[in-house]
């Protein structure tokens, strides 16, 4: 154990954990949403953020930029940056539409029985994945450097880089409209009520599968402004690092109370402090293992997460 | 469409009838020649003649052992998932703690060296896996559900990066010249060699019938009726006085004692064991193939693990279009779990009791949709 | 109608009965005799998958050697098999013993890494078909006394103290941090790093390989915080890209030093060339350009690509065993005693066994290899010592 390693970089494990945090928070509210709604782990989730990641990084590729390219001036960075969101977000919400209407639709309406729904999402997920494997024949692709991780300003000692703030700053600009969106507006009503009593609300005239729809691109989206988060931040993306990425990211939903959307902030940011936390203490192959035995703990001593699931009874 | 399922689904229906309806000797007649089958399959001489069966592209008989410990592993974790309901996605956990168990304490590459023969190690690996289920399970089988997955798959994954970082587990440096099971031909030559796959094969296949009997008379006293009613609706068979949570853990340790079986005899196998044995997605295509054969039934689970490591396998050296199948595999695996659970989501050879399960929620109404 | 089936099923069950029974007498019939002419030799190694580059650069290498030969021996040809293990141990023992059936495979190139030789490695021996691996070089497969285990580079002991010794004298770094990601070769190579550096080594850590890591803020912290001269990494292409990118982005100018695994043109991609330049790889091997004769040319007109890390000694080991079947020897056993009395000249380096299959190590050299302009260039040979 290297307390001396962990205490001496403390700041820096800290903001860099939080920027990851922040990435893992923003595919947790996939699962949290989709989970909220309709009970069900969307294992296939991790996929939709790497449609998203991939659809960044071929936008890019789209204007001649590849790993090797400089681009400079802020206002180029800027223009790039939104046209691979948007892409991103829709590539994310495609995909998690298509894999709502093609695998998850027809089981609801046989009712089948939750063990199907699970093992259709990992199918799903092993397809989708595999697909991408195969297209970009397992090889990483790369990113251009586009945000400067040069340190902008100190705190207290820790430098602080544009692209941690870019990264936290969106994701947080994410969660508050998400939270918006699931609270005030109609479709976030329906939402909350198919949460609460989804027979229920269809007897009152919601339309179940819309707001089904709707939770899936609205999970969709965040999964794919976390992909072109982390193609910013990472710079280089390969098919298989989904999965984990996933996992994580489910991790941190459950901490902090599946089915609760600040849950998912919260755990996903603990989460990404953690993993820091411990590859500072024990060495960084010990990173994921840290991850998952705090998840086992918790879950012993508190079995619904730090803030308790619930997407319709709190107020998300 | 559907009148072409129904059919299907019909006929099917129809054939488990006639073999149920059978006379008791035609049935034991009918499994004698089957097991004949399985036995006689590694041999050369046997399966040239079976046309494309063989795998192409490796040794049939390393393929047919493979298969073999997958539905041995199927076995195992069909009790967990299939009769007490448990979702199980870390099993092949289990099997990293009896490969690793037997690595360890025969092996001369390990820390410790006790060099202990292997038949004196199996007994050992199978309690330790046992326990290790025990230890996992007292904690989380409170939890319910998908709670209980992603801590299990958790435990896989720790599991792994354990193997992978410790200095006792060696990571991928390994565990090598792991000994053979004892037992020696005539002439002195070892009857688990190096070359020959098969006696490791039959070996295999015997433990997996003496299991599948234990397990189907386990199945059929007070336990297996505890299981089912766990898995039917837990609280109903807590009211009932059925000691939910205790069963629970039974179901959660013979599942792992039978994975560290598998464990142990993978081990003494190959010969090798390191850190890159152990991935996720084992874990995952073990829970897809008992769910695919049919959870809940032993013969599905067996038909579901064989047939998903075999077709795994098979897709290597065939060549379609110019393009490698084998590259292609994973994702016509996922492709067939989607669409084998949207036309057939009870698994190819159902329990009867789960299929009948299905068919009443097909028929439930369900608001709005 | 029962009755008809319960018949049939019957005949079935006995059937399959003796055919068992007959199996099991048989032997195994590995080594044949005859003509040497339509022999094969094997290629054993990734070819798909997320490590195949190594592979490929070899199994290029070998289809040279044996279209070379079969040009020159047009009546007398020699056909190539390639068996594609994705590097995992898993699969090894299957296609080993696939090789083992195959009775016309005299001998075996390969396989490319160490966890698969060491699952392969017992079936070769027992079956005596010759293997001369280009690239397995972990020290311990030669302590395992299999007859037929050849290999024609040097292993991570000539490696690891060059790279240390390369750092030590020609860097002059007194401060090296070390990371490995903990694979068999990888971790290996660092120790052998560490043991050459001593108190040099400020700090050391190990990530995840095989792909499963991608995000390495917290050796990113830990180096910038040690302040280091250089930075060595034990480990494959895919992750040392990724490390040096991230390493770049936080201001790290230390240069990266690295073994034969990073040695190829991924890594750059993996990287970005602005980050990739000045990495320096070393290689028991020779730069392929400095491979003697046209080999270069001959490769690249085959196979389309420049030659890449091993490819030039994949090209020599499958010229021995070719040089061996065209002195007649047509069983596998005149094959291995050829083999380990060879002694002779190849593209990469002079070849000569000792008595456990490694190369003489008076045979070893070890290059540096300087990424300059994105591209891979041969910088010097370093010195035993």
């Amino acid at each position: 154990m290297d307390f001396d390693g962990l205490f001496s970089n403390f700041g820096e494990l800290t903001t860099t954990g939080l920027t990851q945090g922040a990435i893992y928070a923003l595919v947790a509210l996939g699962y949290t949403l989709v989970y909220g709604v309709l009970r069900l782990i969307n294992f296939a989730h991790s996929e939709v953020f790497i449609a998203g990641a991939f659809a960044a990084i071929w936008t890019w590729n789209g204007f001649g930029l590849d790993q090797n390219s400089q681009v400079s001036g802020i206002g180029s960075v800027l223009f790039y940056l939104l046209v691979a969101m948007i892409v991103a977000a829709i590539a994310s919400a495609g995909t998690a539409t298509v894999i709502e209407r093609v695998a998850y639709r027809p089981l609801r309406k046989r009712n089948a029985p939750p063990l199907a729904f699970l093992i259709t999402a990992i199918g799903a997920s092993i397809a989708i994945s595999e697909a991408f494997g195969i297209y970009t024949r397992r090889l990483p692709e790369g990113a251009p450097s586009l945000v400067s991780s040069k340190p902008l300003f100190h705190v207290f000692g820790v430098p602080i880089d544009a692209v941690q703030l870019l990264t936290i700053g969106a994701a947080l600009l994410m969660m508050v409209l998400l939270d918006l969106f699931i609270n005030r507006s109609r479709t976030g009503r329906g939402i909350r009520a198919v949460a609460q009593d989804a027979n229920t609300a269809a007897l009152m005239g919601v339309n179940k599968d819309r707001i089904i729809l709707m939770v899936f691109i609205a999970g969709g989206s965040m999964a794919g402004v976390a992909g072109l988060l982390y193609d910013v931040r990472i710079q280089t993306l390969t098919y298989s690092v989904g999965f984990l990425l996933g996992l994580k990211a489910f991790t941190a939903a459950v901490l902090g109370g599946i089915g609760n959307l600040r849950g998912a902030l919260i755990g996903g940011l603990l989460l990404g402090v953690v993993e820091n936390y411990a590859s500072g203490l024990f060495g960084s192959q010990w990173k994921d293992f840290a991850a998952f035995a705090v998840l086992v703990v918790l879950l012993m001593f508190r079995p619904t997460g730090l803030l308790g699931e619930s997407l319709g009874r709190a107020r998300a | 469409m559907t009148t072409v399922l129904e059919r299907v689904r019909s006929g099917r229906e129809a054939a488990g009838e006639r073999w149920r309806g059978a006379p008791r000797w035609v049935r034991w007649v009918l499994l004698a020649a089957v097991i004949a089958f399985f036995y006689a399959l590694p041999n050369k001489e046997f399966y040239q003649y079976l046309g494309p069966i063989p795998t192409p592209g490796a040794n049939f008989t390393q393929v047919m052992f493979t298969v073999s410990i997958y539905v041995l592993l199927a076995v195992g974790l069909n009790i967990v998932v299939g009769f007490a309901g448990l979702l199980d996605l870390g099993y092949f956990g289990f099997f990293a703690v009896g490969a690793y168990t037997v690595a360890v304490l025969t092996s001369p590459s390990s820390n410790i060296k006790t060099l202990w023969p292997w038949l004196l190690v199996v007994p050992l690996a199978i309690a330790l896996t046992m326990l290790s289920g025990v230890m996992l399970g007292t904690p989380t089988l409170r939890l319910r559900g998908d709670y209980l997955a992603i801590v299990t798959l958790g435990f896989a994954e720790m599991i792994r990066i354990a193997a992978v970082s410790s200095d006792f587990l060696k990571g991928q440096r390994g565990f090598n010249q792991i000994p053979h099971p004892p037992g020696k031909y005539a002439d002195g030559k070892p009857f688990f060699g190096v070359l020959d796959a098969r006696p490791y094969y039959w070996l295999v296949l015997t433990l997996i019938i003496m299991v599948v009997i234990g397990v189907r008379n386990l199945t059929h006293s007070r336990v297996g009726r505890a299981w089912i009613s766990i898995r039917e609706d837990e609280d109903a068979a807590q009211l009932m006085g059925v000691p939910t949570f205790k069963f629970k853990l039974w179901a959660f340790a013979s599942g792992a004692a039978i994975a560290g079986l598998a464990g142990a005899l993978f081990a003494g196998k190959q010969n090798f064991v390191n850190s890159q044995n152990f991935e996720l997605l084992n874990s995952i295509i073990i829970l897809a193939a008992v769910i695919f054969g049919g959870s809940g039934n032993i013969v599905g689970a067996i038909v579901g693990g064989g047939l998903v490591a075999y077709m795994i396998e098979r897709f290597r050296g065939i060549e379609l279009f110019g393009v490698e199948l084998y590259e292609y595999r994973f994702l016509i695996f996922g492709l067939v779990l989607v669409i084998m659970m949207i036309f057939r989501p009870e698994g190819l050879i159902p329990n009867r009791r789960r299929a009948a399960e299905f068919k009443d929620r097909r028929k439930e109404v369900i608001v709005g949709e | 109608m029962r009755q008809k089936l319960a018949r049939v099923i019957g005949g079935v069950a006995m059937v399959a009965l003796v055919a068992g029974g007959t199996a099991c007498s048989s032997g195994s019939d590995t080594a044949s005799g005859g003509d040497a002419c339509g022999s094969k030799i094997a290629f054993f190694g990734a070819l798909t998958g997320s490590s195949a580059a190594l592979g490929i650069n070899e199994n290029n290498g070998v289809k040279l050697a044996v279209d070379k030969y079969n040009k020159e021996n047009a009546d007398c040809k020699v056909e190539l098999v390639s068996l594609d293990s994705q590097g995992s141990p898993d699969q090894a023992p299957g296609l080993a013993q696939k090789a083992i059936d195959d009775t016309k495979i005299l001998g075996v190139v390969g396989p490319a890494y160490s966890g698969e030789s060491e699952a392969a490695g017992p079936l070769f021996n027992e079956a005596g078909l010759v293997s001369i691996t280009a690239s397995a070089t972990r020290p311990s497969l030669a302590d395992q006394k299999w007859k037929t285990f050849f290999r024609a580079v040097g292993n991570d002991f000539s490696q690891g103290p060059a790279a240390g010794n390369y750092m030590k004298n020609v860097l002059k770094a007194d401060k090296v941090y070390v990371i490995d990601d903990q694979s068999a070769y990888g971790a290996g190579l660092a120790d052998e790093v560490k043991k050459v550096l001593g108190p040099a080594v400020v700090g050391s850590d190990k990530v995840q390989g095989e792909g499963k890591q991608t995000e390495f803020s917290g050796v990113v912290t830990k180096v910038k915080a040690a302040n280091v001269k250089a930075i060595f990494y034990g480990g494959y292409y895919q992750e040392a890209g990724l490390i040096r990118k991230q390493l770049t982005a936080a201001g790290v100018t230390a240069p990266l030093v690295a073994g034969d695994g990073v040695n190829d043109g991924a890594y750059i991609t993996s990287a970005g060339q602005a980050a990739a330049e000045g990495t320096i790889l070393t290689c028991p091997c020779q730069p392929a350009a400095e491979a003697r004769g046209t080999f270069v040319q001959e490769y690249k007109a085959l196979n389309g690509s420049e030659p890449g890390t091993y490819s030039d000694t994949a090209y020599d080991a499958a010229n021995i065993m070719l040089a061996g079947i065209k002195a007649g020897k047509s069983t596998r056993e005149g094959l291995l005693e050829f083999v380990k009395g060879y002694s002779g000249e190849g593209v990469a380096a002079s070849y000569k066994f000792t008595e456990n299959g490694e190369l003489d190590p008076a045979q070893v050299k070890v290059w540096a290899f300087k990424v300059t302009g994105g591209k891979v260039v041969p910088d010097q040979e370093i010195p035993k010592s």
